[in-house]
Formats: C-alpha cells, structure tokens, sequence
C-alpha cells in the first residue's frame, strides 16, 4: 500500500534542457550553452528552463506561456503533465473565493523514522523544494454557484504519499463540508500511504473514508477525481468511493504498481493497463474529462446532484 | 528441522537432546542420575526459551507471524467457535477461497466470522491463493457483513494476510475501490464488530476488514502499511534490509499497543503460537469474548461513535499558532 515508486520519466518530470533547435534561437542544439557563455548575468544560463518546457510525452518545446495557459497540457498531443495543487485549485475556482483550511499543518517525525535518509530531513527538503507544507492543499470555494469542499494534492511534495497531515487535512475538509451541507470534491495525485508515518499513514485511510461514510449519509455529493498518477493507499481509500469518480486522460490508476503485478504473477501486462481508458472501459470510471474542461463539468455535475437537497426523505410505503 | 526459525535453533538442540534422554535412559551411563539430567536439560530448556523469546528483534517476529504452523483462521474458527456454517461467494463475479465466512458461535453469541485464509501445502495455497484476496474476497466480506447487520449479528473478522493480491484480474476488477467501500461501509454497521490480527497484518489487504469497535493483535502478529521487504526495496533500495525495515516501521504487537494503534496484545505461549496452537486459541476465544460481552452492551448510537473517533484520532501533526488564527472554527490542537 505504500508509495509506489515511479521514475522521474514516468510522471514527465525530468528536468528541461533544451537539446533540439531552439524556434527562438539560431537553429543550433546549443542554445544553452551560448547563452552561458554570455558575460556578466551569471542566472543566464537558466533562461531557457524558464521560457521553454519540453512536453514529456511527444518532446515538443512549448512556450512557457502557452504551457501554463493550457493548464500545463500539451497543445500538440494532449498529454496532462503534472500540475501543482495550488495551480489546479486556481484553474477550478472563482476568483478569491478559496478559503484555504488548516493552511500551517505540518507533518511529525513520530517514528523517528530512522530509513537511508530522515523522515525529518525529507519533509525540510521537499518543503523548502515545493513550498509546500504537506501534500494536500484544501478548502471551501465556490465553482459557478456553487459552495463546495475542494482537496486538491499535489505529486510534487513526496510523492503525493499519504500521512497524517493529508488525512488529517482531508478529513476536517469533509467533516467541514458535512456540517455545512456542502458538496465535496477531491483531486487525487499520490504514490500511496507515507511509509515513514507507518501504520499511521494506513489508518488515514480508515479516517478519510469513515467522515466520507457521514458525508454519505448526509445525501451530499462527492466527486472523486483521479489524476495522474493515483494508487495504492489512496486509490484504495477516499479517491475510490465518489459519488462520480472522473479521471484526467492518460492517468494511471491502480491499486498496485505494475512491476509489483509483473513481479507476482510472471504474465504480460495488457495494453494500456492502469490506464484512466482501460478503467473506464472496465467500468471503475463515470468519465474521462480534459484538464480544461474539468471546471465546467463539475459544475454541471453538481448541478445535477444538488438537486435532491430540497427533497424529504421517503416516507415508507403504507 | 522443517519449518524451523534460525533463533529457534538453541531450542530445538535442546529439545532434541532432552528427547532422546527420554527415549533411551540406557544409554545415559555417566554415573549422574538420569532424572536430574533430564530436569537440569528441561530447565536450561525452559530458561533458554524465555531467553530466545524474550530478545526477538521484529524481524524474528515477522518470521513467527508468517510461520506455516502457526494457527490459520479456520483453525480458530474450528476450534474457538462451534457450529460454524460456511457462506459462498461475492454475488457478483466469483467464490474467493482467500477469504471465508460464515455463521458461527462464539460462546453464547451467534455472530459472522470472517477471515483471510491461508494454505498449509502447495495444493491449499493455490486454492486459497496464499491468503491473498481478490475484489471477490473483500466484497464477499461485506455482503456478509450487510448480511450481520441486517440481522443483528455481531461481527468477527481474523486479519492474517501478506496483502490483497497484486494481480491483473484484480486491478480490472478494482481491489482497491472494494477495499474502499469495505473501509466506508465497515464505519456504518450497526452491530459489534471484532477484528483480531492473528498472523500477517498486511496492508490495506488487512484493513479491508479490519474497520473495528476492536483492533486486537497476537503478540507476534504484526501489522503494517507494507511489507518490510517492499519498504526496504523502496527506501533501501534493497529486500535484504528487510529487517532494517521491519524495526523502522514500528509494526509490532507491542509497538502498535505502545502507539495506540490496537486495543489489546494476546499473549502466545512461550515459543509462539506455532509451537502451541491450543492455548493461542484458547486465548484468542477468551479475549473475544471479553470484548464481544463489553460491546454488545453499549446502545448502538454511543458504539458507532466510538468507532468513529477511535479511527478520527489516529494521526500526528503540528500546527502552527499564526495559521490557526485564521482558522476560526477549528479547534487549536497540537497531537504529537
Ligand atoms: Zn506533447
């Protein structure tokens, strides 16, 4: 249930450096290196990681600009690239209506994990790396008219694992949204349950899912959005049981991370495996939605499933 | 000796020696009497035992936990529940022979007992795929469960699984959203629910029946968010320091008690469970039903809110003083 590990590759996040021609430059591979040479401007030679990003699917340079706009998505093949939780959660809501909760939680060292590296010394470094606290970012916003709970994680802060802050944060979001009898939307991105918190890191999936039981029952929605990658711990807990489940195109999504499966049953993986399309085709997910569209359908989608708020229950059969 | 665990290894020396003194007295000719040789070996082996059990590392736990004599769910159900009557099948797609359940009696309850299975030979380890369940399993394990609550049957389950199984089928069936549901689902049950890790606690293979009034463990079962040995090719980059893993993870009976993880430790004879299957039953039966007479007296409502804040409060966090100014209706609270 713990992280699965993927390469840098894998996710398209390996590190950009320009080594086809350049459109902007004099059509030599060595853009990078003649701007290194320029005197004086000793940052210089990071210019072009900052203008340019190289699709990590069909490595077509996109501008910069043209890549945020497009919500990080590649204009040429459609690949969704990873998206930080604080860009997606920009890209969803109206303007200034995130109210952000429990912004200042941070995860504890209480195993004293004591691995290759600290637990204590990953989180500094991947805080420092992310300016992120934790690997979810969550709070209370409006989407057109409507009031919602919105979590959103982010692959970049460990792997998107699973510890306590992420279930803590996550299940005072939902608990929020139960009390104030608002939908619930949660945008998934993680490896798995956090390892170095241990059996902690296993029981926030007990947690999450028990305040999705009451949010349930309460006859609210929630939408579960699986995006790229989404397994293990997490897969297994909250992001399973919406009321919707959506997916990004081209996400992986599984319980098991495919060199585990390989390992274990000795056969060839099916084309296409643990992706948002297989899943869909075999009947996990509602829908398959483009980053950019995602905003509008949720809104659609509540639309729909706010209605019944006005509804008394049924009165049993005389 | 088959089966035999490396630090059991002074014990089983012993064992056999003071054996064969048993057997043939006559060849015992050194001039000390043949009953205090056998009651001075029965001693060294008495302390030797407590020595060895009282110093294993969670390593050597692991291996106790995973050992193939060591008493299986249908071992407990056979002997530490009467009248048991197997229920088949998810309703859905197929019978998981990795899990079973049923109607049984526990002392003077009629309850549903559930439980991962494992096989004692190659024949029944592929049968019951090694203890490792399928979707089938798990959704077998709530439509059972539905079944309890429906009808007012306090439910058991018995934890003892290296993990949900890792399979193509499975992914294509969905193990993890059934996990999901069971873990949702298992917070709403109106009736006592039971759940006792009597061998491999792995992973949210475990906890996909493992959402309780009651966590109990055996003392050298252990649980775990996963196996030492895929921590330790994660983070170690290398199985072989799965017993680096096993220590770090803190996922020992006793480690869990001192973490507040579970409700109870079930003491194992000396030598473990696998050297003394009765008595660990036997244990395990009395301190189920300790439990199952405390719980079916508390009134549903009051037992559904404990179980939600038994697993509401599992986590350690820090919080800083400025944010939560400006996070008004959220109690300040620093749980380490
Ligand atoms: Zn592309």
């Amino acid at each position: 249930m713990a992280t699965t590990s993927f390469t840098k590759k894998m996710l398209g996040l390996h590190t950009v450096k320009p080594d086809v021609p350049s459109p902007l430059g004099n059509g030599k591979p060595g853009f990078a290196k003649k701007l290194k040479l320029a005197p004086s401007k000793s940052k210089r030679k990071d210019i072009p990681e900052g203008l340019w990003t190289k699709c990590g699917k069909c490595g077509t340079m996109v501008f910069d600009k043209e890549w945020d706009e497009n919500l990080k998505v590649c204009p040429y093949c459609q690949y969704h690239s990873p998206i930080g939780a604080r860009e997606r959660i920009h890209s969803l809501v109206e303007t200034c209506t995130f109210e952000e909760m429990d912004a200042g939680m941070t995860s504890v060292d209480m195993l004293e994990f004591t691995g290759v590296a600290s637990y204590k010394s990953k989180l500094e470094d991947y805080q420092k790396s992310t300016g992120l606290k934790d690997a979810v970012v969550t709070g209370i916003c409006r989407m057109g008219e409507h009031r919602a709970g919105l979590g959103v994680m982010d692959f970049s802060f460990l792997g998107g694992s699973m510890g306590s802050v992420v279930g803590e944060k996550l299940t005072r979001l939902i608990e929020r949204a139960t009390e104030k009898e608002l939908p619930l939307i949660i945008v998934s991105t993680s490896g798995g349950a956090r390892m170095y918190e241990g059996m902690f890191s296993l029981m926030q999936m007990a947690k999450t899912c028990a305040a999705l039981a009451y949010h349930a029952k309460a006859r609210l929605p929630y939408i579960s959005v699986l995006t790229h990658p989404t397994t293990a711990g997490v897969m297994a807990s909250y992001a399973s049981v919406g009321d919707l489940i959506l997916a990004e195109p081209g996400a992986m999504i599984g319980f098991a991370g495919p060199r585990v499966i390989k390992d274990t049953t000795q056969a060839e993986l099916p084309p296409g495996f643990q992706t948002a399309e297989f899943l869909l085709d075999r009947g996990l997910i509602d829908a398959i939605i483009p980053r950019k569209e995602l905003k509008s359908r949720l809104i659609e989608y509540l639309g729909f499933l706010t209605v019944g708020r006005v509804r008394a229950p049924l009165p049993a059969p005389e | 000796m088959r089966h035999q665990l490396d630090f059991e290894k002074p014990i089983a020396e012993l064992q056999a020696k003071l054996d064969e003194l048993k057997k043939h007295p006559d060849t015992h000719s050194l001039g000390i009497s043949f009953e205090e040789e056998v009651a001075t070996i029965a001693r060294k082996l008495e302390e030797t035992k407590r020595q060895v059990f009282s110093n294993l590392t969670p390593w050597d736990k692991i291996k106790i936990a995973r050992h193939p004599k060591r008493p299986f769910t249908l071992d407990y159900i056979q002997s530490a529940f009467t009248g048991f009557s197997e229920l088949h099948g998810d309703r859905l797609f197929a019978e998981d022979r990795a899990i079973v359940g049923g109607f049984a009696c526990l002392g003077p309850h009629k309850v549903i007992v559930i439980g991962t299975q494992k096989g004692r030979d190659t024949k029944e380890n592929i049968m019951r795929n090694f203890g490792s369940a399928h979707p089938e399993g798990y959704r077998k394990a709530l439509r059972l469960m539905k079944l309890a609550d429906k009808f007012g049957l306090p439910i058991i389950t018995l934890v003892d699984t290296a993990g949900a199984y890792p399979g193509i089928g499975a992914e294509e069936r969905h193990i993890a959203e059934a996990i999901a549901v069971n873990l949702r689902e298992m917070t709403l049950l109106e009736v006592p629910v039971i759940a006792a890790v009597i061998g491999e606690g792995g992973s949210g293979g475990a906890l996909g029946i493992g959402v309780a009034d009651r966590v109990l463990i055996l003392e050298n079962a252990y649980y775990s968010v996963i196996s030492p040995e895929g921590c330790a090719a994660i983070l170690w980059k290398d199985r072989a320091a799965a017993p680096k893993a096993a220590e770090a993870l803190k996922i020992t009976a006793r480690h869990l008690l001192e973490l507040g993880l579970v409700d109870e430790v079930i003491p194992e004879p000396l030598g473990g469970a696998h050297t003394d299957q009765e008595t660990t039953i036997r244990a395990l039966q009395q301190c189920l039903l300790k439990h199952l007479d405390a719980l079916v007296r508390i009134p549903v409502a009051e037992r559904l809110r404990q179980r939600y804040a038994k697993f509401r409060a599992f986590g350690h966090y820090h919080e800083e003083e400025a944010a939560l100014a400006g996070n008004k209706s959220i109690q300040p609270q620093v749980k380490t």
